[in-house]
């Protein structure tokens, strides 16, 4: 391989410094387009150059695959609904992990090909790559699965699944040593089989709500990989642009984790122990008080403070826009009206935030939890659309409930309470909202989209 | 300072450059910077492309653009859709700029 010469080492330099300001950028709304496009440019920049000074054979089908990859990859990112994103997002990224396991397979094929004693270091980052890449391929595979409902998004839990697992890893632990002290290509692919293999394993027990959490942690998985590759091909872009996804993803899971009030390993293993969000997800029929567009438009109409909790539910009904026509008619009322989001609204950590901007919301007008949350006192009307186990009080109340000990909206401390619903079905963590039983609490049953196109009419009639 | 050791240097410096930079990140914002950073690590591209240049059959070849396919995917594709959702948070309100237009032609 040749030299990188030093005008490429700097456009890599530069490359660098454009993911780092990309990431920056993406902390907040002003400036993360232009982060975005930073990042882009340095990608694109550092590409380019290696056609530059590396003496490349295959040109010609390296452009073709390129242009291949390119047209599918945007217009995936074009067309995906933006309910769709967490699927979409993992996808990409278990491509990314697929392409690193690819290269370092390839790399270690030279290394032993060669001749030359290959470098200790270079051949650890080598076995580490093609476990990390299978496993972030086959783990994110199985994801974009289970939110794309290609198959059951509860956790999947078979006898003995722990052992496999746990075999599995070892076996992967011992190949990895073995390629280290004795490299060869076939024990290289064997190991990225067993990346495969346990790729699918730890995913498969995860349940639906915890997903979004993988998602993250498979993208610092890559990040890492990718890093790896790059000391593998002593390529410093490589090297810093996949630690700074490593680090930031891992730190950012940390986060998503947090605010569910749970641990990462709870999450990946928890169904493996049996407490797992899978809840009973049964319909209650204990009574409960429901009510018409029009009483509802009477509560809302003539409140001071209303807050909106928006949940999946909202997105999937597709009305985040009559959502926004009826707060903007609220709001011309002089009601002072703010969105409530919780941070694993969605199916992915600020999904809802994407959804809501989709639908025009000003981003103002979306308040963190953290920010709300001593709001509900004064506030005379909460409307909970879709959601449910965000201002589940069990999460404070109920030690041993799925969700206890994860940070929720205080929806049950404001004045009335109306929830948008479509059925009493529990939620996510399938398991019963006492809030729905409490006496300052309204319900209006129906589609989402439907239910607000009547109270958005009841209240312009008012 | 050995070779291996600058490497690690840079490793260690960019972790900590990785979490400083998202530390106070708004998490209005947690989705676009998760498919940000998915984009990032695209830059596999560059990897993808030097093996599959160096390929000397055709095994490795094949291998190799599949990929540079699976690169440019996670690459383009990411970029294009966090561009897309971002373009949604910064997105003005309309009215005030109809109401202009609508000035101008009257």
């Amino acid at each position: 391989m040749s030299e990188t010469p030093v005008w490429a080492q700097l456009v890599y330099l530069a490359a660098a410094v454009l993911f780092i300001l990309a990431l920056k950028g993406l902390s907040s709304p002003k400036h993360a387009r232009m982060g975005n496009l930073l990042g882009a440019i340095g990608a694109v920049a550092a590409v380019v150059a290696v056609f530059f000074y590396a003496d490349l054979d295959n040109i010609i089908a390296i452009v073709v695959a390129i242009a291949i990859g390119s047209a599918a990859g945007a217009v995936g990112a074009r067309r995906v609904q933006m309910t769709q994103m967490p699927q979409l997002v993992a996808l990409f990224n278990g491509v990314g992990g697929g392409a690193a396991a690819l290269v370092a397979l390839l790399e270690l094929g030279n290394m032993t090909g060669a001749g030359e004693d290959p470098a200790g270091f270079a051949l650890v980052a080598t076995a580490f790559t093609i476990v990390i890449g299978s496993i972030t391929f086959s783990g994110s595979v199985i994801t974009f699965a289970k939110l794309q409902e290609l198959m059951t998004s509860r956790p999947v839990v078979f006898p003995g699944l722990p052992i496999v697992f746990a075999l599995g890893v070892i076996a992967a632990v011992v190949l990895s040593v073995l390629t280290v002290v004795e490299p060869m290509v076939t024990v290289g692919v064997v190991l990225s089989l067993l990346g495969l293999l346990i790729g699918v394993l730890l995913v498969l027990p995860v349940g639906g709500a915890d997903v979004p959490i993988v998602i993250s942690l498979l993208n610092a998985g890559t990040g890492l990989a990718v890093a790896a590759s790059g000391y593998i091909l002593e390529n410093t872009v490589l090297l810093v642009g996949g630690t700074l996804v490593g680090a930031s993803g891992t730190f950012l899971t940390l986060l998503m984790a947090a605010a569910m009030g749970r641990s990462v390993s709870n999450i990946l293993f928890g169904a493996l122990k049996g407490g797992s969000t899978l809840g009973a997800g049964v319909a209650s029929d204990r009574p409960v008080r429901s009510g018409g567009p029009e009483d509802i438009a009477i509560l809302l109409g003539y409140a001071n403070r209303v807050i909106i909790v928006p949940g999946y539910g909202l997105a999937v009904a597709q009305a985040q826009h009559t959502l926004r026509e009826l707060v903007d008619v609220l709001g011309e009322r002089g009601i002072h009206v703010d969105y409530a989001i919780h941070p694993v609204a969605g199916r992915m950590p600020g999904h809802m935030n994407v959804l809501l901007a989709e639908a025009q919301v000003p981003y103002e007008q979306l308040k963190e939890m953290d920010d709300i949350n001593a709001e509900f006192k004064q506030t005379d009307v909460v409307l909970v659309v879709g959601a449910n186990d965000v201002v589940n009080p069990a999460a404070k109340t109920t030690p041993g409930a799925p969700i206890y000990g994860m940070p929720i909206l205080n929806a049950d401390e404001a004045q009335q309470v109306v929830f948008m619903k479509r059925s009493m079905r529990p939620g996510f963590a399938g398991i019963e909202n006492e809030l729905l039983f409490d006496p300052k609490t309204t319900l209006l049953f129906g589609d989402a989209k439907d239910s607000l196109g009547k109270l958005l009419s009841a209240v312009k009639a008012l | 300072m050995s070779e291996a050791v600058v490497w690690l240097t840079i490793f260690v410096l960019s972790v900590f450059v990785g979490i400083e930079v998202i530390s106070k990140v708004s998490s209005t914002l947690h989705t676009p910077l998760m498919s940000g950073a998915n984009a990032i690590h695209g830059i596999i591209l560059l990897g993808a492309i030097l093996v599959t240049g160096y390929a000397e059959d055709t095994v490795q070849l094949v291998i190799g653009l599949v990929a540079v396919v699976l690169a440019t995917v996670n690459m383009v594709g990411g970029f294009v859709v966090t561009d897309r959702m971002l373009q949604m948070f910064t997105r003005k309100k309309p009215k005030p700029v109809k109401a202009e237009q609508n000035g101008a032609g009257l």
